[in-house]
């Protein structure tokens, strides 16, 4: 088991080492000059621009040798020093970040680990009843096929726009500052309520099939037949195939991740929803790449700790990397 | 595109076997009362027409591809001209209505479909071939190959891709779908070549490789006429899902304004109804269309993946 996470942990951190590296090139080798285009949009006299330059250069760090910016990126990094804004020039990179993550991590984590929830207990559900998986399937395959932004559109026109049960954008009503009442957290609330939505169906119908799939295959397997064999009951049965077909959805889990991030950010885009993604518009529109930098780092080290918790949770499911059989991969 | 994108159906344990027919001695039964013998290739024919799910989701990936060619001929308004009636919902002379600015929505549907066919097939076929390599070369080698190549792997699928994608997008200031493609097609393979690492790996062990080893064929031979034919319908799977998942990643990435800087696609579409309020209007012409699109055809690809990997893996198919 240690060997296992020593693995793990080699990997994450080589991970976490490429992932900054390729932030920090990627202003810096890419054609197309950020300085140069802020400047320029500022439309100023070329002696103005000039010093314009030479001031943003300095203020960026941008004016040393190529391996002392890229060692004082890592020292900075180590002082949780992203730098400073463009797009909100000088307020730092970080504040304003750590103002929008726990809107993410809002609609992140509940609808990851709901949909991940009822999706399995659905999909395992429904396998191999005829009727159910003829009716159930092609919904769940819809579901999964269905870009996040356009669930999330359809949401907000119906519900929004048409029948207007529900506010259509924001994070609470924009007459209301923060305050610890009931109607404020009402307003979060429902606010709250269609981006959530958005995200756990597309999530939902992706476990579901998922499960439905890796039931029907231990269902066919040996031992399956044999408990059968035996005059086991039929819940019996699924019970063990169950407990079998979770383990590739918790390695799934982790793989999906990424994708169910990019899934978050662009529905916050949707709903106006003031998270990272909602941030990941404004840098994109306002060239502002240090925040874009900052964001990929922060998604970065989200999607590592993740990872890295749900290896944990492997271990605790699959009693074999316990005893040192490494289980998969 | 959370799950199926990422993962491909469960391996199939052993289609070098699975997927053969019944041999030449069995009774005729073995395909079905009054069905002669067949060979391989016609029995996955066999099933394959009298599989619904097969059937639907190629008749409707067939029908958006032919749309996007006919289409443009159809109504050869540039998709990008502001000369039609502004926001006029749908009618016999603008089929899918006008846009705020007067554009064809229509025109911008069929252009966005070619799009988003070019996109899966050449970013799904990039990753592919890239997985496919990969897969193949670390199955087959071992050892510190496969470790290197494993290591690869797993950092590039750690990587939230598209974070990468938006911040290499936002630095290239003319982008074309071809470029996207790529991009796409260069991130989006570490789960398949794991796939198809275990796959090669389980079928390096057979009698007929190491036959193959000993008559002295060169290892790229071996691979690719030894290995690859005994798993070439769960590569053509793997594509499948791959060009699934390139065009939900590239429509997520046209959504945010990173996508092609000329021409149209059907995540640009999204992303102007949503800029230009096309919600609060209740403009539903703008933005259903290109959603809808985009979900019909992935989704076919991916039901129709079901059918097939039931025909190539008869354990799986309901008795």
């Amino acid at each position: 088991m240690r060997q296992y996470f020593a693995r793990k942990l080699a990997i994450y951190l080589v991970t976490f080492f490429v992932a900054v590296t390729i932030d920090w090139m990627i202003p810096r080798f890419m054609p197309g000059d950020p300085v140069q285009g802020m400047v320029s949009r500022m439309s100023l006299e070329p002696e103005a621009a000039n010093r314009m330059m030479g001031f943003f250069l300095g203020a960026f760090g941008l004016d040393k040798p190529i391996w002392e910016q890229y060692l004082n990126f890592w020292v900075a990094l180590a002082h949780g020093d992203l730098g400073i804004s463009v797009w909100q020039f000088p307020t730092p990179v970080l504040n304003i970040i750590l103002s929008a993550v726990p809107y993410t991590l809002a609609l992140l984590i509940p609808a990851i680990l709901l949909s991940w929830v009822a999706g399995n207990q659905f999909g395992a559900w429904v396998a191999r009843r005829k009727r159910l998986d003829n009716t159930v399937l092609p919904v769940g395959y819809i579901l999964t096929a269905t870009p996040y932004m356009w669930l999330g559109i359809l949401i907000a026109w119906g519900l929004g726009s048409v029948l207007r049960v529900l506010p259509l954008s924001g994070a609470f009503n924009y007459s209301m500052s923060p305050t610890l009442t009931w109607e404020f957290f009402l307003s979060v609330y429902t606010h709250w309520l269609m981006p959530f939505l958005s995200l756990f169906l597309v999530m939902f119908g992706g476990w579901a099939i998922g499960m439905r799939n890796m039931i029907i295959y231990e269902l066919e397997s040996d031992y399956a037949h044999w408990l059968e064999a035996l005059g086991a009951p039929q819940s019996l049965v699924r019970r063990y195939a169950f407990r079998n077909a979770v383990l590739p959805q918790v390695t799934g889990l982790a793989l999906s991740l990424g994708v169910v991030v990019a899934g978050a950010l662009v529905t916050e885009v949707v709903f106006s929803y003031p998270g990272l993604g909602y941030l990941v518009l404004q840098a994109i529109q306002n060239e502002d790449y240090f925040l874009l930098q900052g964001i990929f780092l922060f998604v970065i080290i989200g999607v590592l700790v993740a990872n890295f918790l749900i290896d944990i949770a492997y271990v605790v499911v699959d009693p074999r990397t316990r005893v040192g059989m490494q289980g998969r991969a | 595109m959370s799950i199926t994108t990422q993962r491909p159906a469960p391996a199939p344990g052993d289609h070098g076997e699975a997927a053969l027919p019944a041999p030449a001695t069995a009774p005729d039964g073995a395909t079905g009362p009054g069905v002669a013998p067949m060979r391989p290739r016609r029995e996955v024919l066999y099933f394959a027409l009298r599989d619904k799910r097969i059937l639907f989701g190629a008749a409707v990936v067939l029908f958006f591809l032919i749309l996007s060619i006919v289409g443009p001929v159809l109504d050869p308004t540039d998709p990008t001209a502001f000369d039609g009636p502004t926001g006029a919902p749908p009618s016999a002379e603008f089929w899918f209505g006008t846009t705020t600015f007067g554009e064809d929505v229509f025109a911008q549907f069929v252009n966005g479909l070619q799009a988003t066919f070019l996109v899966g097939l050449l970013g799904g076929g990039l990753a592919a071939l890239v997985g496919i390599s990969i897969g193949f070369v670390a199955g087959y080698r071992g050892g510190i190959v496969d470790e290197f190549l494993s290591m690869i792997t797993n950092i590039v699928l750690v990587i939230p891709t598209l974070v990468v994608l938006v911040v290499i997008a936002a630095f290239l200031s003319a982008r074309g779908v071809v470029v996207e493609a790529a991009f796409v097609g260069l991130t989006s393979w570490p789960w398949a070549a794991r796939a198809i690492r275990s796959q090669t790996f389980s079928l390096r062990a057979r009698e007929f490789v190491d036959l193959a080893n000993m008559s002295g064929l060169p290892t790229w031979k071996v691979i690719f006429r030894e290995i690859a034919p005994n798993m070439g319908s769960y590569l053509f799977m793997t594509f499948i899902l791959l060009f699934g998942g390139a065009v939900l990643i590239a429509a997520t990435l046209d959504f945010i304004g990173l996508g092609p800087t000329e021409g149209i696609s059907l995540g640009l579409m999204m992303n102007n109804a949503v800029l230009w309020s096309a919600l609060q209007l209740g403009m539903w012409w703008w933005f259903i269309p290109p959603g809808l699109g985009i979900t019909a055809i992935v989704g076919a690809l991916y039901v129709m993946n079901v059918g097939l990997d039931e025909i190539f893996n008869p354990k799986l198919r309901e008795m």
